[in-house]
This record gives structure tokens, sequence and C-alpha cells, in this order.
């Protein structure tokens, strides 16, 4: 049944979404491609636009995941479900383990899984601009005009700060990159 | 104003007015609770960061819940993380009915084909900043290596492996090597 899909993924989701909001790109993305819900091309068009809409990414992308696969009470699903677990934990916290970050068994459990967080979402952004670059791995074809955007978008997103001493935000480089689709997937 | 409804309303305009969530949202936080409304000290603010941290979910749920228990139990709790949440669900499923037909459209497919690359470079750079950020010791920066092949091999040859399990691998590690240098202290204690 799908809401109890929807809540049984995002709750894991939920659970173990440490490191901000990246850190739930590649939980979501599992989940997503695991049940078939959303394609990997129309995931990263998610990614966007809930990074050029306000509030947290994760329940964003939930919003959006749960709506598009059961609408309205899918949305409202998927958002309770991948919410309860860093609301619920807060609570306890609070309440009743107030020491309970401090415990040594436990800071040895979050020494393991910091470290392996930025190695997935350092592997999951690879992994995608070489899937836009390549193509699928099975069967590699180069799509230069793919490698020439990455290179350009790359350079002015790491470099602006650089030169103009002033960072261009995420959805600054959106913004550039919808522009430079238009331009050069439009007209060329 | 009575709280309930002050704790709703402030984090609703929090959740409506902060892009791109994380750290953005704290300093909204701040400014709200702390200078504003006082409802938590700067100190206290400190500490729910720290919290944030180490607990699943977005840092700005985790200081909703925080603050409106702090001020009013577990109805604070949930008036300040349903005002969080509200605005941004709503917005995004009003997006969610219309993306579709929206992609219909050429230009704007067009558009998306130049967004898809830049939000690999976006999770790039979000990598990048935390490796900056993290300990330069041998155990983090292996972990970190071994999840980085682990996954990208998951990827590349779209194994049934999650992120989850790899996950639950490294923590299990870390605790098993913490727990080995705890008996290897205690014996030479005991000798």
């Amino acid at each position: 049944m799908i809401y109890l899909d929807l809540l049984i993924g995002f709750l894991k989701v939920g659970l173990f979404a440490f490191g901000g909001a990246y850190g739930a790109i590649p939980l979501i993305r599992d989940v997503v491609l695991s049940y078939g819900w959303i394609s990997d091309e129309m995931l990263t068009y998610m990614i966007a636009v809930s990074e050029s809409t306000p509030g947290p990414i994760m329940v964003n992308m939930a919003t959006y995941v749960g709506s598009s696969q059961a609408g309205f009470a899918g949305a409202l699903t998927a958002t309770a479900a991948v919410v309860l677990p860093s609301f619920a934990i807060i609570l306890l916290i609070m309440i009743l383990l107030k020491r309970l970050l401090k415990d040594p068994y436990v800071q040895a459990v979050l020494r393991g899984l910091k470290p392996c967080i930025i190695g997935i979402i350092l592997a999951t952004g690879v992994f995608m601009i070489l899937q836009r670059c390549i193509g699928s791995f099975s069967d590699i074809s180069v799509d230069p005009t793919a490698v020439i955007m990455t290179a350009v978008l790359a350079a002015v997103y790491f470099g602006l700060p650089k030169i103009a001493k002033r960072a261009l935000s995420p959805i600054g480089l959106i913004g550039i990159s919808a522009a430079a689709g238009i331009i050069v997937y439009g007209l060329i | 104003m009575s709280i309930l409804p002050d704790l709703f309303l402030t984090f609703a305009k929090i959740g409506l007015f902060t892009f791109g969530g994380g750290y953005a949202m704290i300093a909204l936080i701040e400014d709200a609770c702390v200078e504003k409304k006082r409802w938590i000290t700067h100190d206290e603010m400190m500490d729910v960061t720290v919290i944030a941290e180490s607990t699943p979910g977005p840092i700005a749920i985790n200081c909703a819940t925080y603050v409106g228990f702090k001020q009013k139990g577990y109805a604070g709790a949930a008036a300040a993380t349903v005002g969080i949440v509200l605005p941004s669900f709503c917005i995004i499923f009003m997006i969610s009915r219309f993306l579709d037909n929206f992609l219909e459209i050429a230009w704007i497919a067009h558009a998306f084909q130049g967004i898809r690359i830049a939000v690999g470079i976006l999770i790039l750079d979000a990598a990048v900043k935390m490796i900056r950020k993290m300990q330069k010791r041998p155990f983090p920066l292996a972990v970190m290596i071994a999840s980085f092949i682990a996954m990208l091999l998951v990827d590349i040859f779209a194994l049934r492996i999650s992120s989850i399990t790899l996950m639950l691998a490294a923590a299990a590690v870390s605790l098993a090597l913490y727990i080995a240098k705890g008996s290897v202290g205690r014996e030479a204690a005991g000798k």
C-alpha cells in the first residue's frame, strides 16, 4: 500500500538524515529509486525546486514525492514521516536523556556516522555529474554539451568567490544554469 | 498574543522566508527567538545547534521543537514544529500539482536540463565544505574515503545496497573499535 510505503520510506529518511539538508538527498534518492516512484532525472528537478523554495530541503522533497505518488494524503504522510523522528528525538533528549549525546558509546557511533555521510554525499554528487556527462555506465556515450556546461558552471560557482569576494548562492547558480539551459538546449 | 499562536506564527514566518534551509534558518531563528521574543538565551541556542548536529533531521525543525517545548511543553513543541513546516508544505504541494505540465513546455524543459547540472555541482560543493570542516585524523578520513568508494560502486553498478546499510556498517566499525580499545585499556590497568 502506497501510504504505508511512504510512511516507512520517509521515516527511514528522517531517522538517518544526519549531516543536514544534503545528507538527506542520498537517502531520499535510495528510497525513491528502490520503490520506483520517480526517475533519477525527475529527482534532480525536485532537488532544484526544493532548493529554490523556502523551507528545509528534506521536508520539501518529502512533500513533493508524497504528493506525486498519492496526492494530498500522500504529501501529508511523507512530510509527517520525515519530520517525526527528529521531533521525537529532540523531545526525548530534552525530557529524559540530557546526557545521552555525551555517552561515550553514542559518541563512538556518531564518530563512525559523520565521516560516512560525507563520503556518501560526495559519491552522490560525483555520480550525478558523471551520469549527466557520460550517460549510463553500461553504455557510455559522452555528451560534450553537458561536459562543457558542467565545466563552465563549476568554474563560475567555485571561481566567483575568489575573484569577486562574493559567493554565488545556490539559488543564484540554479538561476544561471536555467538560463544557460534555455540558451544552449533551446537555441543551439 | 497567547503563547501557542505566537509560537506557531513566529515559526511559520521563519519557514516562509528562509530559502535553502540549514544554517540560513539558524540566523533567523536566533534573531526571532533570542533577540526579539527572548524565548531562549544565546547559550541555549548554541546548545540546540550542537544537539541538532548530532541528531537526524533538519536543524530548523530541531530548533523549533526545542524552543516550542521550552515555552509550552508538548503543545508548544507541536505548534512550533507544524509552524515551521506548514508554509513550505503548502508551496511545494501546489508546485507538485503543476510541475509535470510545466515540463511539457519546451523552454522550461530546457531550463531544467541546465538545472540538473547545477544540482550535481551543489551536492559536490556541500560535500567539499563538510570535508574542509572535518577532523583530518586517520579514522574519519578512512571511513569517509571507504564510504565514498563503496557508495560510488553501489551507484555505478546499481547494487541493491542502501546508504543506510553503509551508515550502519560505519557506526558498527567505530563502536567495535571503541569497545576493543576500552577492553585493551582495562586489561592493561588490571596488570
